[in-house]
């Protein structure tokens, strides 16, 4: 089977390869790139552990070949923070207690984001909507609903400050 | 899990892509969004020597009124719909179901026509198409057909579209005044697929009697199916609450259920008569309130 070249901007930066067809865009992003931050839970689209950007849209990248992504703008867990500065989700997260063995939460952040960009003043009942395709066997959920209600309050008050 | 090799070509538009379905039909699949393709080629059950990707395809993902058609592109994503008022506010029972599919980011990419195509006797775009009486246009390099939503969904995993044609569109017809339907989606956990999925589209006349009636139903059969017997008991009918007992028993009758993770079959037959209920009075609510 012959390779395609794949060229994406993952984080602001150009990124290529050649790869095969049936190379998944989450083993492109942390076997070909080095972006582990992105995970690989069930495998099977159900856990969203692999959650990142695409066009702006959040996506489950095991379940998307990385030919598809050709010309893609994707974003990752590894673009969120600020240099020293963690993303004020990353921020809520650690003050919330939001994660304790870690494994879903950069899919966590990533959902999470796509959601405030929708609704950057969701209920509680919507944020849970909104993570219901990101699966946590940890925390029972609480205190991600929790960190998530804070990063809407700061990322609102930054917006109004702007 | 790895999937087994294959070639994959983007093809501009639809023309090249009919093109190449015809040079390479038997070996060629279409990919659409992938939610629903993807994991069957990770589990190998699928293994197409090649993929043809519509992404760069034009014109296949809009959502537009057409006298009394609704059009609906094959690549609209279930989240085009869910968002697309003049489509909703007029089929409420359109935003039922998106909102019910997968999760939000399955609803971002997943494709109506993706889902159709690939028929999974649990998931509910066939269920609600054949209650809305909806038509399917293919089109291949030979030309364009439509065929009614009723009789396209075969068996399991199986249509009645061609391996060279590419399910370009779904048509809905723009349902009448005093019209109203409902979709009702038992599931285990949220964003599973279907235990019972039960469709109903309904219009009244103006002396209040049933007459117009769709009832699809879903995972409870190889297919999806509409349930013509309970179709019969209502239509010309006036509705009331007895009379869509029966027919939501005469369509948990007609039913062929099967015992699987998701319950035993009995289970699922008692579903389909608590879930068509369900659908009957919201679907009747919702028409009676159009009025």
């Amino acid at each position: 089977m012959t390779t395609q070249h794949v060229r994406v901007t993952v984080n602001g930066t150009v990124r290529e390869a050649d790869v095969e067809p049936r190379l998944l865009l989450v083993h492109l992003l942390r076997e070909t790139f080095g972006l582990t931050g992105t995970h690989v839970g069930c495998d099977t689209s159900n856990c969203g552990a692999c959650t990142i950007h695409v066009n702006g849209l959040s996506a489950k990248s095991c379940t998307m070949l990385a030919v598809q992504a050709d010309g893609a703008e994707i974003r990752t867990i590894e673009g969120m923070a600020d240099g020293a500065t963690l993303h004020p989700l990353q921020q809520a997260f650690w003050d919330q207690h939001g994660l304790q063995c870690g494994f879903c939460t950069p899919g966590m952040i990533m959902q999470s984001a796509w959601l405030l960009g929708q609704n950057p003043d969701p209920t509680e009942d919507q944020i849970r909507e909104g993570i219901s395709g990101n699966l946590c066997r940890c925390t029972g959920y609480v205190n991600i609903v929790k960190a998530i209600d804070q990063a809407a309050g700061a990322l609102r008050a930054a917006d109004a400050a702007k | 899990m790895i999937p087994s090799a294959f070639d994959y070509v983007r093809p501009a538009d639809l023309g090249e892509a009919l093109r190449i379905l015809k040079e390479r039909e038997g070996e060629a699949k279409v990919l659409s969004g992938g939610f629903s393709l993807l994991p069957l080629i990770k589990l190998r059950l699928a293994q197409p020597g090649l993929l043809v990707d519509l992404r760069d395809v034009g014109g296949l993902n809009g959502l537009t009124r057409d006298g009394d058609l609704f059009r609906i592109g094959g690549r609209a994503t279930h989240r085009q719909i869910l968002e697309d008022r003049p489509l909703t506010d007029a089929l409420p029972i359109m935003k039922d179901a998106a909102s019910r599919i997968g999760d939000p980011q399955i609803r971002n990419w997943g494709t109506i026509g993706g889902s159709v195509a690939h028929a999974d006797p649990a998931a509910d775009w066939p269920a609600v198409l054949q209650a809305l009486h909806a038509s399917i246009v293919l089109r291949s390099a030979d030309g364009e057909r439509t065929v009614p939503a009723r009789g396209f969904f075969i068996d399991t995993f199986t249509t009645g579209i061609e391996p060279a044609e590419i399910l370009t569109e779904i048509q809905i017809p723009f349902p009448p005044p005093r019209s109203g339907g409902s979709y009702q989606k038992l599931e285990r956990r949220a964003g599973d697929f279907s235990t019972v999925g039960a469709a109903v589209q309904m219009t009244l006349g103006a002396d209040g009697r049933i007459t117009q009636i769709g009832i699809g139903l879903t995972a409870v059969a190889d297919s999806p199916f509409a349930a013509t017997h309970a179709e019969d008991a209502l239509r010309g009918a006036h509705p009331n609450d007895e009379l869509f007992r029966e027919a939501a028993a005469a369509a948990s009758r007609q039913s062929r259920p099967a015992t699987d993770s998701h319950g035993p079959a009995e289970y699922k037959r008692a579903m389909v008569t608590e879930m068509t209920a369900r659908a009957l009075r919201a679907a009747l609510a919702r028409a009676q309130a159009q009025g």
